[in-house]
């Protein structure tokens, strides 16, 4: 093999460890982009990571509207972090970052997640965040294929074309 | 940029492969295309291309969702007809440019 030679990037496991919209967005575009381009992808969720593919939650997710250098006012002037801390302004907030996605075309995150499995990706909990917060199998979305361990994880990493990416 | 031959057609494609002039596509095109890509194409295959040709010339954008919803096929037999990459396979086989979209 030549030194300089470029190996593709052929499988890429995401970890996703953040339960706002925003990170779990990063998480779902990025894992369903890899699989548009064909690429083997595998979603592994841990902590509060676990919000956007627990059934209760998943659909409710929400974003921080409190010690958030980059939030604006609509207009582009600085979000007083005071303002943040009322109650329904965060509600409010979460309620326009959807309606601005849902424009873009963007899915739910079920919806997300469900063209993500159609095209071979595979959606893992993990083992030690769902014992922390008592989840069960049962209590995950339904196409999540296993809660599995961090050593379960790394056993999947093989292959030199292989990329892991915490979002 | 180069110059093709599909069907005995001289068809300009980008350094992709992807088609410049969308309205030299024919069936007989996208057959041959088709097989560059390693796909034979099915009555179901040509639904899924008139589907993005159709998006394409009202100038809508094309997501993975839109096809999902779009009544014609749904995501999993997308990614079946068009395995690997579907979408940018589907475009090239269609004639189309390329998407440009995350999603």
């Amino acid at each position: 093999m030549e030194k300089d030679e470029k190996v593709k990037l052929s499988k890429v496991l995401l970890i996703c460890a953040k339960g706002s919209i925003e990170d779990v967005y990063a998480t779902l575009v990025m894992g369903n982009g890899a699989v548009m381009e064909g690429i083997e992808t595998k979603l592994f969720f841990t902590f509060f990571g676990l919000d956007a593919i627990t059934k209760k939650q998943m659909n409710k997710l929400h974003t921080a509207t409190v010690g958030n250098p980059a939030m604006r006012m609509p207009g582009g002037l600085p979000f007083p972090t005071l303002l943040g801390a009322l109650p329904f302004v965060e509600a409010g907030v979460s309620a326009m970052m959807k309606s601005q996605m849902e424009k873009l075309d963007i899915p739910g995150v079920e919806e997300f997640l469900e063209l993500i499995v159609a095209g071979g990706g595979e959606i893992y909990g993990c083992k030690l965040a769902a014992d922390m917060f008592g989840l069960k199998k049962e209590d995950l979305y339904d196409d999540v294929k296993g809660i599995i361990t961090v050593g379960d994880l790394y056993a999947m990493c093989d292959g030199p074309g292989t990329q892991i990416i915490f979002t | 940029m180069a110059t093709k031959t599909y069907a005995g057609v001289n068809i300009e494609v980008n350094d992709e492969g992807y088609m410049l002039d969308s309205l030299k596509w024919s069936k007989e095109v996208a057959t041959e295309i088709a097989k560059e890509e390693g796909i034979e194409l099915t009555d179901k295959h040509f639904e899924v291309l008139d589907y993005i040709r159709t998006k394409v010339a009202n100038g809508d954008t094309l997501t993975i969702r839109g096809i999902n919803k779009s009544g014609v096929v749904d995501a999993k037999t997308f990614y079946q007809l068009f395995p690997g990459a579907p979408l940018k396979k589907a475009t090239k086989i269609a004639g189309v440019a390329k998407p440009e979209s995350c999603i």
